[in-house]
């Protein structure tokens, strides 16, 4: 069997979904969902450590040699990437039960986990594919659970959120398309591999750039790169809790891994970087996005809302250490998408506690809260910190290799914006810490008890895991370091 | 035109009987380009059942298009600049029918010379949607089945016991005036569904398929639930199980894969399934295409039957709410409906 985890690994969620309906009990179904992503979770590390030890996995679906029938390629990136995904689908699932007796009514609890397991399986079949049709065919599933799963809000503008959601991930999925077409019709093939061998030859016509523009479009919209970024605050805010923490932490990081596998693998980093000066262009929009996503994170008044343009922000660190365009640079990128989906997951899933507690996340509602819900508020509070990138924290790691990197291409002025970005972060966080803290509880409202533990378990695993990774780096950096090394074809 | 018709009408209904052209005109397009398995699949789906849904939903909504309030420069902007680069992108292509293109040279004599080796199935299409790249079907067949339970999770309404006194004299009333119609499509439902079956079944040899398959199977049902009522539709297939059909159709391709994983062969490798290769390739091809058509039918009936059963639960509340207000019985309304509030309370009581 161990030759097959790959495979498993999108399988077993896959075949689970359906199962979901014959079981039909809230809480039974919640258990067997919770049991095939704890077993991805293990699947995934086990991946990891295959990749590690013995290089790129290949599996041939159906056992049709590559460029005929569809393979799976798993490396350093898409392993760590499987690992992301199924550890915070894992935990992130493990206070639904809870969450979701409060935001969704009873007849819906079944469909709801069978959802949340497509959505998953779509994101581990994007990752795990070496074949760019297939990728598109995963992101269609992952995508319309995605909508489905944001439509579900309580509030009633959750369903246009999520239909603002569906009319941009539908043109960015159908810009995806263009361009995989494209690339079939100069190439003939459909393997990313394969592919990147034949777009040598062609690499010169406009065909092909065509492709490429279309391609890098699709991605950034599902990216929620700024300016395309329009669908995301909404779709987050009005979401159930539970899907906000489980997408905040890895719908982004999937499109940036697309971003990542397309630019470096199919097309070539020479051929990426030269036809279209996407280095710039990132770079400036990376920063614009920081900037004027932090600012608005600063003035809203839904404390979702004020993390979901966090999130926008956070995409600007990740293109721009994407756009630098070297090892580091790429490094400091994967650092990030694993350190960003700690803390956004530890914090939406903290919200979400708020949220079963006080049924709101309004700023003004929080006063007090630092007294009457302490763990909840404390994590918050890490979480926080780890966004401003305090040492100690993982926000911190990341946000120094990126540094770094911007210093060793020797790119002083957006050193200096970063830095400045990140004290922005600090006005926001700043904010909740203190309404939470130093206001006095509102007047009228009963006490509110402390989230019940099936909230503070999964909350607490993910901040200590913020800190952890904080300190000990050798995991994380380990592996983004080959990651990238490898995408940049260094053997290590 | 067909399309600029679309865009510039704004009476809805005709809209959608315009699409349903456009989509025949596409699928003629695609037997002009010798895709005939394209061009059924669009007929079936573009042509056919996307126009149902479409009406479905305006029942709901109304007929006419909301008029306007701004001028959308930017996204024509974007339209332009979206259709300049397409049309940038085509002048390098390969020409049009050239041997040379690429798309003839790499992969594609494999599939053409071998096929009939290696899968033993006739119609190429086939052996390379349901074999050479049948993980790709299964995440098709995945999408479709994501997309059924989407619609369940967002329209469907909670099971309540009808009125049905009142409502089956309205329906007689209603479905008395078409008889025409009822009778003749009584005598063609039959042939519908035996048609899909054909359909499903002669996949392998000639154009055609689960996908198709299911679309024209459910069209048959759909045909049946618009003219003798939702109700009577419903006691033949009743939500629980069109949804565990869903469920089964997608369990049943996957499952195929997991049988070749015990046979100690790669995912979806059907070679193992029979004694001999070709004949294993030939169950494999017929088992998934079973399940292929089986979640389609069943997700296509779940939304048709979800979007009507949403549309008569609100036309009945716009009845019930009117009929309280003319006839002024408003007391005894809300006594019946805090009687019915206890009884539902107690139930949920007694669920949990």
């Amino acid at each position: 069997m161990l030759a097959h985890l790959s495979i498993l690994q999108v399988v077993v969620p896959l075949m689970a979904a359906p199962l979901c309906l014959f079981l039909n009990r809230s809480k039974l179904v919640w258990l067997f969902a919770l049991l095939v992503c704890a077993f991805t979770f293990v699947n995934s590390i086990f991946l990891l450590q295959q990749v590690m030890s013995s290089g790129t996995i290949i599996y041939q679906l159906g056992g049709w040699d590559a460029p005929w029938g569809i393979e799976y390629r798993i490396d350093e990136l898409n392993a760590l990437l499987l690992l992301i995904i199924s550890a915070v689908g894992t935990i992130v699932l493990f206070a639904a039960h809870t969450s979701i007796q409060k935001e969704l009514p009873e007849s819906r609890h079944t469909l709801f986990y069978s959802l949340y397991l497509l959505s998953i399986t779509g994101m581990f079949g994007i990752v795990s594919t070496g074949d760019v049709f297939n990728v598109f065919v995963f992101l269609e599933i992952s995508s319309l659970s995605g909508y489905a799963l944001i439509a579900l809000g309580k509030d009633r503008r959750a369903l246009w959120a999520a239909y603002q959601y569906l009319i941009m991930g539908t043109i960015g999925a159908t810009f995806i398309l263009i361009g995989i077409g494209l690339l079939y019709q100069m190439t003939g093939t459909l393997n990313m591999a394969d592919l990147a061998n034949r777009l040598a030859e062609v690499n010169q016509t406009r065909t092909v750039f065509a492709a490429f523009t279309f391609l890098i479009v699709g991605i950034c919209l599902k990216l929620a790169l700024f300016p395309l970024h329009l669908w995301l605050p909404n779709a987050y805010a009005y979401a159930p809790s539970i899907v906000t923490a489980f997408l905040a932490a890895t719908a982004t990081k999937v499109a940036v891994y697309l971003l990542i596998r397309f630019t470096y693998t199919v097309f070539g980093i020479e051929f990426s970087f030269s036809i279209l000066p996407l280095q710039n262009l990132f770079i400036i929009l990376g920063l614009v996005g920081i900037f004027a996503a932090s600012t608005a994170a600063i003035y809203k008044t839904n404390v979702k809302h004020i993390f979901a343009y966090s999130s926008i922000a956070q995409v600007g660190y990740m293109i721009i250490g994407y756009a630098i365009n070297t090892t580091t640079g790429l490094m400091a990128t994967l650092l990030h998408l694993f350190n960003h989906a700690l803390m956004k997951s530890a914090l939406f899933l903290a919200l979400g506690a708020v949220m079963y507690r006080i049924g709101s996340v309004q700023l003004s509602q929080f006063q007090g809260l630092g007294r009457q819900m302490p763990l909840t508020m404390a994590a918050i509070v890490i979480g926080g910190l780890s966004l401003i990138g305090v040492p100690l924290t993982v926000g911190f790691i990341s946000k120094w290799y990126l540094l770094l990197a911007v210093i060793e291409a020797g790119m002083w002025p957006v050193a200096v914006l970063l830095l400045l970005g990140s004290l922005l972060a600090v006005l926001y966080v700043w904010r909740i810490v203190e309404t939470a803290y130093f206001k006095p509880p509102l007047p009228g409202r009963e006490a509110v008890q402390e989230a019940p533990w099936t909230f503070l378990a999964p909350i607490w695993i993910l901040v200590l895991a913020n800190i952890y990774f904080g300190i000990d780096t050798r995991l994380s950096v380990q592996v983004a370091q080959a990651a990238s090394q490898s995408l940049f074809g260094i053997n290590p | 035109m067909i399309a600029i018709a679309i865009v510039r009408t704004k009476d809805l209904l005709a809209v959608v009987m315009l699409t349903g052209i456009y989509g025949l005109l596409s699928a003629s397009f695609f037997v002009v380009l010798d895709a005939v398995d394209v061009a059924f699949t669009e007929a079936a789906v573009g042509a056919g059942i996307s126009g149902l849904l479409m009406l479905a939903a305006i029942t709901m909504t109304g007929r006419t298009e909301a008029p306007k309030r701004h001028k959308p420069l930017l996204a024509l902007l974007v339209v332009f600049v979206t259709g300049g680069m397409l049309i940038y992108g085509t002048l390098d292509m390969p020409y049009f029918g050239s041997f040379e293109a690429p798309v003839h040279q790499h992969v594609a004599p494999r599939y053409i010379n071998d096929s009939m080796q290696e899968v033993g199935v006739p119609n190429i299409v086939t052996s390379v949607l349901a074999s050479y790249r049948a993980f790709d079907t299964l995440g098709e067949v995945a999408v479709i089945f994501t997309a059924g339970i989407g619609v369940l999770s967002l329209l469907s309404l909670p099971q309540r016991r009808r009125s049905y006194r009142l409502d089956e004299s309205k329906k007689e009333l209603m479905h008395e005036q078409h008889m025409v119609v009822r009778i003749v499509s009584k005598t063609l439902i039959p042939f519908i569904l035996l048609f899909a079956l054909y359909v499903q079944f002669h996949g392998d040899f000639g154009p055609g398929g689960g996908f198709q398959a299911g679309v024209i199977f459910a069209a048959a049902i759909i045909l049946y639930a618009m003219l003798f009522g939702l109700d009577t539709a419903k006691r033949v297939f009743n939500q629980t199980l069109i949804q565990l059909i869903a469920a089964i159709g997608l369990l049943l391709y996957a499952s195929v894969g997991v049988v070749s994983l015990f046979s100690g062969v790669n995912y979806l490798d059907y070679n193992v399934l029979a004694d001999d290769p070709v004949a294993g390739q030939h169950l494999g091809i017929l088992l998934i295409e079973l399940g292929v058509g089986c979640t389609v039918a069943a997700v296509m009936i779940i939304i048709f039957f979800n979007f009507v059963g949403r549309r008569e639960a609100q036309q009945d509340a716009n009845e019930q709410n009117s009929t309280e207000l003319n006839n002024s019985h408003e007391l005894k309304s809300t006594e019946l409906k805090s009687t019915e509030l206890n009884n539902t309370k107690q139930n949920n009581r007694e669920g949990e």
